[in-house]
């Protein structure tokens, strides 16, 4: 597969998964401030812009409401979700050949839908239904792209770029939650629980982790939760497996010797999180832990793309 | 024809004008010709509504399939379908063998003479061809001298554009020698064509076009550099702002060939390697969708980023063949165009079967007075540009616009021709609930390896604009299918 095509489809699937994220985590939070709590709204905001990694361009102006739309639709800002939709969408029409017809008119979808001036009038109607219209466009892109496109490497580029984009983004989040999350009693229970429930929520989790650990919510449990469980897709130890096997099965048909760097980042980091307990994590510097992560998806990103995508000419003749 | 076939019939055309001009569908007495006779009857058939219906779904069907193409000098990004019309231009078998043949005479003449002039230029010594002429065109590379081609074949693809006069004779208007485009307006408009009209389209002897894919890819592949027996072939584009990119990614897939940018080629050693995530691997053949200006920024523009740095010295190392050659816009120079005709008897010693239209160089003093004196009645246009770009139509124009082209022959006359304004052909298209005459050219595709190959058909473009005579797809013209019989 030609290089820059991988290139295009591994963005195209971050950019996704970004707008995604994005969207979610600020639905979560304008339901979150209709309760009053301890933080200010102010505070609130803060730690969502913190939370989406401190994009600049999102500082508190006072007013929640054209913070909101900015963060949606503010195609300048390259936070908001429409600048990722629009990338998405870039990135796809310059490998149109290579996805899915189905794909194509999925994305094209969304991009015209949020665009056009019903999404921003319904957005100032009812806020909530038009974020989750947005994450419904890009559940829909994901599944036609499961279902219709050849899973060959382009399919396994989609997927990289997913789960690398995401284990990075729920280590962002967790790293700006989780003092809270694990801080001893303070605030009264249901303020908390609310918190708690903000944050799973935000990685579409509470569901899940109620199926395993019942609604008893505790800060140690959902971070185990967020971190380590094998089986839950927004987890970041599922997507740092989903990675190494997306990296091994591109490797797999491929004729080129494998690149051992890569191939032992990924597996240091899933070692990393495979061969531990919240209660190791816990005792150590658990901040310090998620930042790690976070370094070491960057520095594998980086990989990829000198090995895949931006080789020297002198490296690849001689090898 | 029955009672109520008759009266549809009549409604049909309640607004079809028939005057000097060559009507494809009826001839002078208003007679349909037998080759149109079946089709209309089946079309008077049908209900008004349902025609319209059909065209609806014709359209929505190029809508979704993603078949557009970008105007240039708009908005950035205005993707807009090419207008369809859902009546095919029928040509009779004996019409398009007179087409075959001349213009796999004129296709071989043009190739010479390229080979002539970038090797002893014997044309030039001889002095059938004005040497100034070849010379200053913008189109000639000097760097093509002394070189030879694989094959001897300069151009692998070609499409011509041929117009009717009221004679009913086929004429040449233009020979596109560098990039034509198209073809795939050519294969998907027959696609809709069979989905729209499946029994009719059946019963009425269609010779097939749909191989043109493949049979492009023999020509590409019968052009690989020597020993390269299994060739890797790409086809190279500007990228996804060019107006043809659809068609670019249509002929990639079609072909099952890699399409390319000029950012995934890179030269090594004179050698031309893709840049893939399984490392490099070498490319043999690059069917090029790029203008000669912007295909290497070493040997031509030094300011295009378009293209591959070496890709022109890995060519004339005979590592890579690139199709169509370097320099072979020189051959369709509207200056030299009017020698074409002495360039077929040339080289092949043969009279042309195909004629040129009359064409005034405006180089020659007597011409270019005659022709500043009649610009009103003439059309001029620039030799170098193409798509009805830089045109004068004498008769749709004001003073101020004859004043200004005047100005621009006297400043620079090597950079205009002069042609009689055409009345070309008509063909009934559906223009509401009626069929009208429109003004239709004919643009062949001609493939160029082994030997000359052309798919029985071609692009029929049709001026949708009631008495228009510009067709280009940039300046409101469409297109229908066209159906050349057994």
């Amino acid at each position: 597969m030609l290089s820059r095509v991988a290139d295009s489809l591994y963005w195209m699937s971050r950019y996704l998964e970004r707008a995604e994220n994005t969207t979610r985590l600020l639905d979560v939070t304008l339901t979150q401030m209709l309760d009053p709590g301890e933080a200010s709204t102010e505070a609130r905001w803060r730690r969502l812009v913190a939370a989406l990694g401190d994009p600049p361009g999102l500082e508190w102006n006072g007013d929640l409401d054209s913070m909101a739309q900015m963060l949606v639709f503010d195609g300048a800002n390259r936070a908001s979700v429409k600048y990722c939709i629009d990338l998405a969408r870039e990135n796809a029409r310059q490998v149109r050949e290579e996805i899915s017809t189905e794909q194509w008119q999925r994305l094209n979808r969304l991009f015209h839908h949020i665009h056009s001036a019903h999404a921003t009038e319904q957005f100032h109607r009812t806020t909530g239904d038009m974020l989750s219209s947005i994450v419904d466009g890009i559940h829909l892109f994901k599944g036609v792209s499961d279902t219709t496109m050849l899973h060959g490497q382009g399919w396994h580029f989609i997927r990289l770029g997913r789960y690398l984009e995401r284990a990075y983004a729920t280590a962002t989040l967790l790293e700006v939650f989780q003092p809270g999350l694990t801080l001893s009693e303070r605030e009264s229970t249901s303020y908390r629980y609310l918190e708690q429930v903000g944050v799973l929520r935000s990685c579409t989790a509470f569901e899940a982790y109620c199926q395993v650990y019942t609604a008893d919510l505790s800060g140690d449990r959902i971070l185990e939760f967020l971190l380590l469980n094998r089986l839950f897709p927004h987890a970041i130890l599922y997507s740092v497996e989903s990675t190494l096997h997306a990296i091994q099965s591109i490797q797999r048909n491929s004729n080129r010797k494998p690149p051992d760097e890569l191939i032992a980042c990924i597996g240091r980091l899933h070692a990393m999180l495979g061969f531990t307990t919240i209660n190791e994590v816990m005792t150590g510097n658990p901040v310090a832990f998620l930042h790690s992560i976070r370094q070491q998806c960057l520095y594998i990103h980086g990989l990829i793309y000198r090995y895949y995508v931006h080789y020297s000419i002198h490296s690849a003749l001689s090898a | 024809m029955d009672a109520g076939v008759s009266s549809q019939f009549d409604f049909l055309f309640g607004n079809y004008p028939l005057d000097g001009a060559f009507d494809e569908m009826r001839d002078a007495d208003g007679a349909v010709r037998p080759h149109y006779q079946a089709l209309i009857e089946d079309i008077a058939r049908l209900p008004v509504e349902e025609l319209q219906r059909r065209k609806q779904s014709a359209d929505l069907s190029f809508l979704t399939q993603g078949i557009t193409f970008t105007v240039y000098g708009r908005e950035e990004g205005t993707e807009r379908i090419f207008p369809y019309d859902l009546l095919p231009r029928v040509v009779t078998a004996q019409e398009w063998s007179r087409i075959e043949k001349g213009l796999t005479q004129r296709i071989m003449a043009l190739n010479e003479f390229l080979r002539d002039v970038y090797s002893d230029a014997k044309i030039l010594a001889d002095r059938v061809v004005p040497r100034e002429l070849v010379y200053s065109c913008r189109h000639y590379r000097r760097q093509m001298r002394e070189f030879q081609v694989p094959r001897n074949v300069y151009i692998a693809v070609v499409g011509s554009d041929l117009l009717r006069l009221n004679s009913g004779e086929f004429v040449v208007l233009e020979d596109n020698l560098r990039v034509p485009s198209g073809v795939s307006y050519m294969l998907t408009n027959r696609r809709v064509m069979k989905r729209t009209f499946p029994k009719l389209f059946h019963s009425y002897g269609v010779r097939p076009i749909e191989h043109y894919p493949q049979q492009l890819l023999a020509t590409l592949r019968s052009l690989a550099p020597e020993g390269r027996t299994e060739p890797n072939i790409v086809l190279l584009t500007p990228g996804v702002f060019n107006s043809a990119y659809f068609e670019h990614t249509y002929l990639a897939r079609q072909m099952g060939v890699e399409l390319v940018e000029g950012r995934d080629l890179v030269t090594h050693d004179n050698v031309v390697y893709m840049r893939t995530t399984d490392g490099l691997k070498r490319v043999d053949v690059i069917y090029r969708r790029v203008d000669d200006d912007f295909s290497d920024p070493l040997a031509f523009r030094p300011d295009s980023a378009l293209g591959c740095p070496g890709l022109f010295n890995a060519y004339r190392a005979a590592n890579v063949t690139v199709a169509n050659a370097f320099g072979t816009g020189l051959a369709d120079d509207k200056a030299l165009y009017a020698y074409v005709p002495k360039i077929i008897r040339y080289y092949l010693n043969e009279d042309p079967i195909l004629n040129n239209v009359e064409t005034f160089l405006m180089t020659e003093d007597i011409q270019r007075r005659h022709v500043i004196a009649n610009l009103d009645k003439l059309v001029v246009k620039a030799v170098g540009e193409s798509g009805g770009y830089g045109m004068l139509i004498g008769p749709q124009s004001t003073a101020k616009q004859q004043e200004e082209f005047a100005r621009q022959i006297e400043a620079n006359p090597r950079n205009y021709i002069a042609q009689p304004t055409l009345d070309f052909s008509r063909a009934p298209c559906l223009i509401g609930d009626k069929l009208e005459p429109r003004h239709v050219d004919l643009r062949p595709y001609i493939l160029f390896g082994d030997k000359i190959h052309i798919v029985p058909g071609g692009l029929t473009r049709v001026a949708l604009e009631r008495g228009s005579l510009v067709v280009n797809s940039s300046q409101g013209g469409g297109s229908k299918d066209t159906w050349v019989l057994q």
